[in-house]
C-alpha cells in the first residue's frame, strides 16, 4: 500500500485549490506527503495525492467544494493518533489536515462551555479551563496529542468515562461542512435542539458525514480531591468478579482499570510504579469528589476488594502516590512496546460479567497462535485492549496477528459485545462489521451516508463495508435468526 | 412475544404496501402533547417485558411496550434507577413512548438526557425491516449511532421494539433546600454552583423561590448542605415528582404551556405570563398567550428553541422551525427510514 497518484495527475486540482490557499499550504512533493501516510495504525500506509493545510472554515468549505467539483476523495485528519486507520489517506485523493485550525475561540466559565476549533488538542481545553476550576472530562490516553475534531469523529473515551461519559455526552454543538460545502450547525447552546439528534449521529461517524470545523464542549468543575487504590489478584477471574461486585454495590468509581500479569510486569520494568510483579491481575480504582465523599467511597472499595480475594490493597496517601499508581497504567502501551518490535491493539467491548471468561479464552488463543498478549484496559466499561506482540518484519506475522485479532473480536461479539468500544472501525475492522451487523443495518448506514454525502467522496472505504464485501467474505451475520434476503443465492 | 412482533411487522408491511398511515401508540400518556392523526393505530403495549437485566452490568434491555412504572420498580428493587428521571405523565407510560418523546426530568441537569443513556435499539423501519443498532455494552462505536437518533424522533423514523439502557445506582441520600430569591438571582446562583464541585442534582425556580436538590453519599450531601445554607424542605421528594409529572398547580393555569430550552445563563426572558425555571436555568416553562413567532424568536435570541407543550393542536404540534439546510437533512433522514411516510403523519413539527 504505497504508490499514490501518478505524477502530474493532481496538478489541475492543485491549481484550483491555489485560488483559496497559499501555495505553501498545499503539499504535493513526495517528501512532504510522506509524514501523512498513516495514522496511529502504522500497519496501513498510503501516500495521499496531496495534502492541504487550511487555517479557516471558509478555506475548508472551498476545498470541499472544489473536491466535489473534481470528484476527488477527501480524508479529514486531526492529529493522526487514530488506531483504526480512519485517517489513512486515499492515493488519488486529498488529505485535509485540520491541525492549523487550533484556536480556543471562547471559554465561558459561567455557562461552563468552551467553543474551540477542531485541531485543538484534547488536553489544551482542560489546560485553558483550569484557571476557572473547570476541565473537559473525556480523557483518552492520547490526550496530549489527539484533536477534539478527531475525538468527535471517533466518539473517544478515556479512563474517566465510566463516571463522566464519552465524547457524545460532553459535546453541546458541532459545526460541520459537508462535502458539497454546506455548513451545518448541530446542537446548540441549550441542552436540546429541535430536529433529529444529528449531533449524536455525527459523533463517532469517523469523518464520513462531514468535516468538523468547530466544537462546543461542556466543562465540568474539577473535583476537589481524588484518591486511587491498587488491588492485586492472583487470578484474572477474581479481578473480573471484583469489578462486577463494585458496580453491583452501587459504586461508580471515577476510574476502574485493569492490567494482567504480562502488562503489570512490562509496566513495572518500564516506569517502576511499585506494582506487585508476581500478581496476575491488578485493578486501579479511583474515587473523586469532596474529601468526605472520597473518604467514604475509599473505605467501601477497600472492603469490597479485600473481600473479593485481593492479595494486597494499597491506598494512595497523597497526590504524588496517586499519580505514581497511574503512571504504570498510562505508560502501559509504550511499556508493552518494548517487549517486541510491534504490537497490535484491539478494542472490543464485552459485558463485564464475561471479563474473566473472555480473558481466559484470549490466553487460550494466544497459546494456539503462539503469540504473546498483554491486557490493559477499561475494566469498568468492559472495554478490552488486548495487545498482541509480533514482528512485522517476519513474513506472514502481520497477517497471522490480524487473524488472531479477528478471532478476539468475534469472541467479543459472541458474548454480546462489540468489535470497537472507542477506537472506531476505520479500515482495520471493516470486515468485522459484517459480523456485527446484518445487511439491513448496513443498508441503513449507507442510507445515512448518502443523506450527508451523496457522492460518497468523504473518507471512502472506511467504517461501513460495502454489502458485496461482506457477501464475498462469507461473513454475513444472521440476525435474530432471520437470514436477510432469503431469496438470494448464498456464496 | 415473537408473535406480537410478527403481527406488528405484518401491519407495517401492509401499511407500506398500500400506503396507509399508522399512529404508533404506547400508553397514550403523552397524547396531550403529540397525537398524530392517522388511518390506523399500531399498539405497542402488547410487546412488553424485560429481556435482560443484570444489575452489575448497569444495563437493562427492555421491550418497548413495557410500562415505565414496572421498569422503574424493578430497578428500584436493585437500588438502581433510570438516571434521566423521565416524566411518566400517567400510569400507562411505556418505555418506547418515553424514548420516542425524548423527555427527561429534573435530574437531566446533572447526569444527562434520555439519549445519553440509550445504548442500543431494535426497530421496525417503514418497510417492516427488523433492525438492531448499538448494543448492550456501555461503549460501542461500531456503525453510526442510530440508537440515539431514534430518541426524540417521535416515532417518525420507526417503531422501537426494544431498547438497552444504561442505568445508575440510586443516590444513598437526597435533600432539598430552598431560598427566597428573584429569578435573576436564582439563575445566577445555580449557574455558579454548577461550576463548583457540589452534588446538585436538580433545581427549580418559581414564585420567588429557588429549590435545589442535593444527591449523593450522606457525607457529601451533608457537607454541601452546610456550605450552601438555605432552608430544608421536608416534602422535597414530592416536589420533584410534581415537577417531573407536571402535577404541581403551577402547570395548570389554563394558558398554553411553552417549553423553552435555552443557554442556562440567559437572564429572565422578559415574557409576560408566569415562568418556571429548571435545569439550572437551561429549561424555562412559560405559561402565556404569546404568539409562537415571538417565543421562537426569544428562544433563538437565547441560544435555544421553543415548543408548545400543552394546550395546542396535538396532531400538528408547534415548535421552532429548523434552518433550511437542517430541515432538508431531516427530511432525507425520514425518507431513508420511512420512505412512504407511514409513521405518525404530521409530526414532528420540524419536518
Ligand atoms: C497511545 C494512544 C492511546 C490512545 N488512547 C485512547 C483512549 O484512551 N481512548 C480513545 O478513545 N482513543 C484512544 N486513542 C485513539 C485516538 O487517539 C483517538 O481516536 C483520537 O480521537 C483521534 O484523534 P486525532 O486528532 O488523532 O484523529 P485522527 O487520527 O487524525 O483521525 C481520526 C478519525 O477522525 C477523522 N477526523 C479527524 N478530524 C476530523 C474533523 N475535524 N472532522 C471530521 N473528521 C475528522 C479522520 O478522518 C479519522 O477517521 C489512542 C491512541 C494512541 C496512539
Amino acid at each position: 500500500m504505497t504508490g499514490g497518484s501518478t505524477p502530474g495527475s493532481m496538478e489541475p486540482l492543485r491549481l484550483a485549490l491555489s485560488r483559496y490557499l497559499p501555495s505553501q499550504d498545499i503539499l504535493i512533493q513526495p517528501e512532504e506527503l510522506r509524514p501523512f501516510e498513516s495514522d496511529g495504525l502504522t500497519a496501513y500506509r498510503q501516500v495521499p495525492g496531496l495534502v492541504v493545510l487550511p487555517e479557516t472554515e471558509q478555506q475548508v468549505q472551498a476545498i470541499l467544494r472544489t473536491c466535489h467539483e473534481f470528484n476527488v476523495p477527501v480524508v479529514a485528519r486531526g492529529h493522526g493518533t487514530g488506531l483504526s486507520g480512519g485517517a489513512l489517506p486515499h492515493g488519488q485523493g486529498v488529505l485535509l489536515s485540520l491541525a492549523r485550525l487550533n484556536s480556543i475561540l471562547f471559554l465561558d466559565p459561567l455557562a461552563r462551555t468552551a467553543r474551540v476549533q477542531p485541531g485543538v488538542r484534547n488536553l489544551a481545553i482542560s489546560d485553558a479551563a483550569a484557571a476557572s476550576g473547570l476541565y473537559y472530562a473525556p480523557d483518552p490516553s492520547s490526550q496530549i496529542a489527539c484533536s477534539i475534531g478527531g475525538n468527535v469523529a471517533e466518539n473517544s473515551g478515556g479512563v474517566h468515562c465510566l463516571k463522566y461519559g464519552l465524547t457524545v455526552h460532553n459535546v453541546l454543538r458541532v459545526r460541520m461542512v459537508t462535502l458539497e460545502g454546506e455548513i451545518l450547525e448541530l446542537g446548540s447552546e441549550a441542552l436540546d435542539s429541535p430536529g433529529y439528534d444529528l449531533l449524536a449521529l455525527v459523533t463517532g461517524s469517523e469523518g464520513l458525514l462531514g468535516v468538523v470545523t468547530e466544537v462546543t464542549v461542556r466543562l465540568l468543575p474539577r473535583p476537589v480531591t481524588a484518591r486511587a487504590i491498587l488491588a492485586a489478584f492472583d487470578d484474572v477471574e477474581k479481578a473480573g468478579a471484583a469489578v462486577a461486585r463494585i458496580i453491583a454495590q452501587g459504586i461508580i468509581p471515577a476510574g476502574l482499570e485493569m492490567m494482567d500479569g504480562p502488562a503489570i510486569r512490562a509496566a513495572e520494568a518500564f516506569v517502576k510504579a511499585g506494582y506487585p510483579v508476581t500478581a496476575e491481575a491488578l485493578l486501579i480504582c479511583e474515587s473523586d469528589g469532596t474529601p468526605e465523599e472520597v473518604e467514604s467511597e475509599m473505605g467501601r472499595l477497600r472492603a469490597l476488594l479485600d473481600d473479593s480475594g485481593a492479595l494486597e490493597t494499597r491506598l494512595s496517601v497523597n497526590e504524588a502516590e496517586r499519580l505514581k499508581f497511574w503512571a504504570g497504567r498510562k505508560a502501559a502501551f509504550p511499556a508493552v512496546g518494548r517487549l517486541a518490535p510491534d504490537y497490535y491493539c484491539i478494542d472490543g467491548t464485552i459485558p463485564r460479567r464475561s471479563l474473566g471468561q473472555v480473558l481466559k479464552r484470549i490466553y487460550a488463543l494466544s497459546h494456539e497462535y503462539g503469540q504473546e498478549v498483554c491486557n490493559v484496559f477499561h475494566a469498568g466499561d468492559g472495554n478490552l485492549h488486548p495487545l498482541i506482540l509480533f514482528d512485522a518484519s517476519k513474513p506472514g506475522e502481520l497477517e497471522q496477528t490480524e487473524a488472531f485479532a479477528a478471532r478476539i473480536l468475534e469472541l467479543c461479539v459472541e458474548v454480546g459485545g462489540t468489535i470497537t468500544g472507542e477506537h472506531g472501525v476505520g479500515v482495520e475492522k471493516i470486515d468485522q462489521m459484517c459480523v456485527q451487523f446484518g445487511v439491513n443495518e448496513l443498508h441503513a448506514f449507507h442510507g445515512i451516508k448518502s443523506v450527508f454525502d451523496p457522492s460518497g467522496l468523504l473518507n471512502p472505504g472506511k467504517a461501513i463495508p460495502l454489502l458485496h464485501r461482506c457477501a464475498e467474505l462469507g461473513r454475513m451475520h444472521v440476525h435474530h435468526n432471520h437470514v436477510p434476503h432469503p431469496e438470494l443465492p448464498r456464496f | 412475544m415473537e408473535h406480537v412482533l410478527a403481527e406488528m411487522q405484518e401491519k407495517i408491511r401492509h401499511a407500506h404496501a398500500v400506503g396507509m398511515s399508522l399512529r404508533i401508540v404506547g400508553g397514550e400518556s403523552k397524547a396531550f402533547w403529540v397525537c398524530p392523526d392517522a388511518q390506523e393505530i399500531l399498539t405497542v403495549s402488547g410487546y412488553s417485558g424485560i429481556v435482560d437485566y443484570e444489575p452489575s452490568e448497569l444495563v437493562v434491555t427492555v421491550r418497548a411496550g413495557t410500562r415505565l412504572a414496572e421498569l422503574e420498580a424493578l430497578l428500584s428493587e436493585n437500588g438502581q434507577m433510570l438516571p434521566f428521571e423521565p416524566p411518566h405523565f400517567g400510569p400507562h407510560a411505556t418505555l418506547g413512548g418515553t424514548l420516542a418523546c425524548g423527555l427527561s426530568g429534573p435530574r437531566r441537569f446533572a447526569v444527562g438526557s434520555a439519549r445519553d443513556f440509550v445504548l442500543g435499539v431494535r426497530i421496525l423501519d417503514g418497510l417492516g425491516n427488523d433492525l438492531s443498532f448499538g448494543g448492550r455494552v456501555i461503549k460501542n462505536v461500531a456503525g453510526f449511532d442510530v440508537s440515539r437518533l431514534m430518541v426524540g424522533s417521535l416515532g417518525s423514523l420507526g417503531l422501537m421494539t426494544e431498547a438497552s439502557l444504561k442505568v445508575l445506582p440510586k443516590p444513598v441520600c437526597e435533600i432539598t433546600l430552598e431560598w427566597p430569591l428573584s429569578e435573576s438571582e436564582a439563575i445566577g446562583l445555580t449557574n455558579r454552583w454548577a461550576g463548583m464541585p457540589l452534588p446538585v442534582s436538580a433545581t427549580s425556580f418559581e414564585g420567588g423561590r429557588l429549590r435545589v436538590r442535593l444527591s449523593g453519599s450522606e457525607a457529601g450531601v451533608m457537607s454541601a448542605a452546610s456550605k450552601l445554607g438555605g432552608d430544608k424542605v421536608d416534602s422535597g421528594e414530592e416536589w420533584w415528582r410534581s415537577l417531573r409529572e407536571q402535577t404541581a398547580p403551577w402547570f395548570h393555569t389554563g394558558k398554553p404551556l411553552w417549553r423553552l430550552s435555552v443557554n442556562s445563563c440567559s437572564p429572565p426572558l422578559g415574557l409576560s405570563g408566569s415562568v418556571l425555571v429548571e435545569w439550572g436555568g437551561a429549561l424555562r416553562w412559560v405559561a402565556s398567550d404569546h404568539l409562537p413567532a415571538q417565543l421562537y424568536k426569544t428562544a433563538q435570541d437565547h441560544g435555544g428553541h421553543a415548543q408548545l407543550f400543552r394546550g395546542g393542536d396535538t396532531a400538528h404540534p408547534k415548535g421552532s422551525p429548523l434552518p433550511p439546510v437542517l430541515r432538508k437533512i431531516n427530511r432525507k433522514i425520514k425518507q431513508q427510514f420511512d420512505p412512504k411516510s407511514i409513521f405518525n403523519p404530521g409530526i414532528p413539527s420540524w419536518l
